[in-house]
């Protein structure tokens, strides 16, 4: 995957505001899933994405600002979520447009068991889209409110 | 450009604060200790996701949360009993990874599974020093206690909630892992979702009476129409029309169990049958709905054929009983068995259900049925949760709705979705030997 964290490319869009689910700050590469995706049988311990189903099947969530609709299926996602926190292979940060009760929680229970400040924000869906695979996201969230700022703009070819 | 994004139309949550009383104020701050404070803390972190804007007092709770998928849910047991918490209110336990009644029977050979073993055990023994009882069911409903019509709960386990909801007409959210332990802690919720009446109310109509009333009374069909149901609904909530009333409670259980794998469905209504669901018009909380579904024999038949991955009449392990089997499953299949061929040697056949129903059907005989004829029991856990079927098993026959739509991604085999006469009469014939025809 091309990558082009350095070039900020032609103006810097407008900082996106969201809902402040889970307090924390961090930034990375986003990766954007075509589909929610469930961490419990969705993806290892590695953070590696293993749903055959799933879009980006092969994908790795670990150190990305994680952009997708909502969480899937089984409430066990927090606990999948919660040790993937734990071992470091994680998202450094999630986005969604669904104030998702069951990943929140994975982020919860990381910060109450190993001070990892996870920040979770909800966007509404015009601004989910916005947040293209490959860009660089910086995440402020605190209970307050939360600002996702992209320092690289949507790629022309329509890539995410 | 700090102000939060009206994002959430459906409970306009900006203006939403939660309110807290002043006991659970107390429990916040630390007065009841910092075990209780660190339990508060989740939940009302949850509340405010979730946007409720006060708690729950619940009278019960099912914890999910004691079966190991890592060292995280042991760190959270074992940090709650460390700062000194406890459960306040009545608390039974979902499955572990281990039976702990038939040592070896969970297989520890390699590096993973004695991994699971060991810490697995360590948190189901987490769990039991916090206060739960030791009940290691999916089926908390078959216990001697369950919940009153009305009663606020806490309980975790997808297809115990669809249950609790709909056929005892008890209230609980979506709980899982973490969120189920801390109910049980502080004795409260957030007052959200399936909590309130707003969200009870059906909202797609699923209009079966194009199937015969005989293939709606058989025990394969309710496992089917969960999957359909569930695949089709997702998480809003199904008002089945034209069941017949004398439908069962495992039948009921098999839907919803099925129907909360394939889709989320935690809360279902079946006309004339459970209990917030005496007319249509009732189930759908007087609103018109805004989908209706026609299912036929032909969607319960393609439904076996999307669940039933096999494609060969190859048998290797039958495994019934997924939610935990019922006295009357057990009884069911004690009278399958009994007097019959012997399964076939190369058939390994498991049956899963709870102790305390265990307990039950020994005392009335039928476990001595179940062990002469060659069933292997398996309690306080499941067979596609953990490690239990032989390395070499490839093709696995199961009754289960959900046992079918998990086992493929958990375990990697292949499964044949069947009734539970086709899993006596395929076990004994050492190959899978199914009849679609019953279904039309």
């Amino acid at each position: 995957m091309t990558r082009s964290f350095a070039d900020p490319g032609p103006g810097r869009p407008e900082p996106i505001a969201g809902r402040c689910l889970h307090s924390g700050a961090a930034r990375g590469a986003v990766l954007h899933l075509d589909e929610p995706l469930s961490f419990w049988g969705g993806t290892d311990h590695s953070g590696r994405i293993i749903d055959q189903h799933h879009p980006q099947c092969g994908e790795s969530v670990a150190g990305v600002v994680l952009v997708m609709r909502s969480g899937r299926g089984s409430s066990s996602s927090s606990y999948v979520l919660a040790e993937q926190l734990r071992v470091g292979t994680g998202p450094a940060a999630i986005v969604m447009s669904e104030p998702d009760a069951i990943v929140t929680l994975g982020t919860i229970v990381a910060a109450e068991l190993y001070e990892r400040a996870v920040p979770v924000v909800m966007v509404a869906p015009d601004d989910l889209h916005a947040l293209r695979t490959g860009a660089l996201a910086a995440i402020d969230a605190t209970p307050d409110g939360a600002v996702i700022t992209v320092a690289t703009p949507p790629r022309p070819d329509g890539q995410r | 450009m700090t102000a939060p994004a009206s994002t959430d139309a459906s409970s306009g949550v900006d203006d939403d604060r939660l309110v807290l009383s002043s006991v659970e104020q107390e429990m916040l701050a630390g007065r009841r200790g910092p075990g209780v404070a660190m339990a508060m803390r989740v939940v009302t972190s949850l509340a405010t996701v979730r946007g409720a804007q006060r708690l729950v007092e619940v009278q019960s709770a099912h914890i999910d949360g004691c079966l190991y998928h890592g060292q995280a849910g042991l760190d959270f047991a074992t940090r709650l009993h460390a700062l000194g918490a406890r459960v306040t209110v009545p608390t039974t336990l979902n499955v572990g990874s281990l039976d702990l009644l038939h040592p070896g029977l969970v297989r520890e050979q390699t590096d993973h599974e004695r991994e699971v073993a060991q810490n697995g055990r360590a948190l189901m023994d987490a769990y039991v020093a916090l206060g739960a009882r030791p009940t290691w069911t999916c089926a908390p409903y078959q216990l001697a206690a369950r919940p009153a019509f009305g009663e606020h709960v806490a309980w975790a386990e997808s297809n115990a909630i669809a249950f609790c909801n709909s056929v005892l007409g008890a209230r609980t959210d979506r709980y899982g892992d973490f969120l189920d332990i801390c109910a049980a802690i502080t004795g409260r919720a957030p007052f959200a979702g399936l909590h309130t009446d707003a969200a009870r109310a059906g909202e797609v109509l699923v209009d079966c009476t194009a199937i015969p009333t005989r293939v709606l009374g058989l025990d394969l069909t309710a496992p089917l129409l969960g999957y359909l149901v569930g695949s089709r609904v997702g998480t809003r909530n199904p008002v089945l029309l034209g069941l017949p009333t004398a439908t069962t409670e495992d039948q009921l259980k098999a839907f919803g169990a099925a129907a909360a794998s394939s889709g989320g469905v935690a809360m279902f209504h079946v006309v004339g049958v459970t209990p917030e669901a005496p007319t249509v018009e009732a189930a759908l909380g007087g609103s018109p709905p805004r989908e209706t579904i026609a299912l036929t024999s032909d969607d319960l038949v393609a439904a076996r054929r999307e669940l039933s991955t096999a494609t060969d009449s190859r048998l290797d392990v039958v495994s019934v009983g997924t939610p935990h089997a019922s006295v009357d499953e057990i009884a069911a299949l004690a009278r399958l068995l009994e007097g019959g061929r012997p399964v076939a040697p190369h058939v390994d056949f498991y049956l899963s259900t709870g102790r305390s129903v265990l307990a039950e059907a020994e005392r009335l005989g039928f476990l001595d049925i179940l062990t002469r004829s060659g069933v292997r029991v398996v309690v306080d856990t499941c067979t596609y949760v953990t490690s239990v079927l032989r390395p070499g098993a490839r093709t696995v026959m199961t009754n289960s709705g959900k046992w079918a739509h998990y086992a493929p991604g958990n375990l990697g085999v292949e499964v044949v979705m069947a009734s539970l006469p086709e899993c006596v009469e395929s076990a004994r014939a050492g190959r899978v030997v199914i009849d679609d025809a019953q279904l039309r």
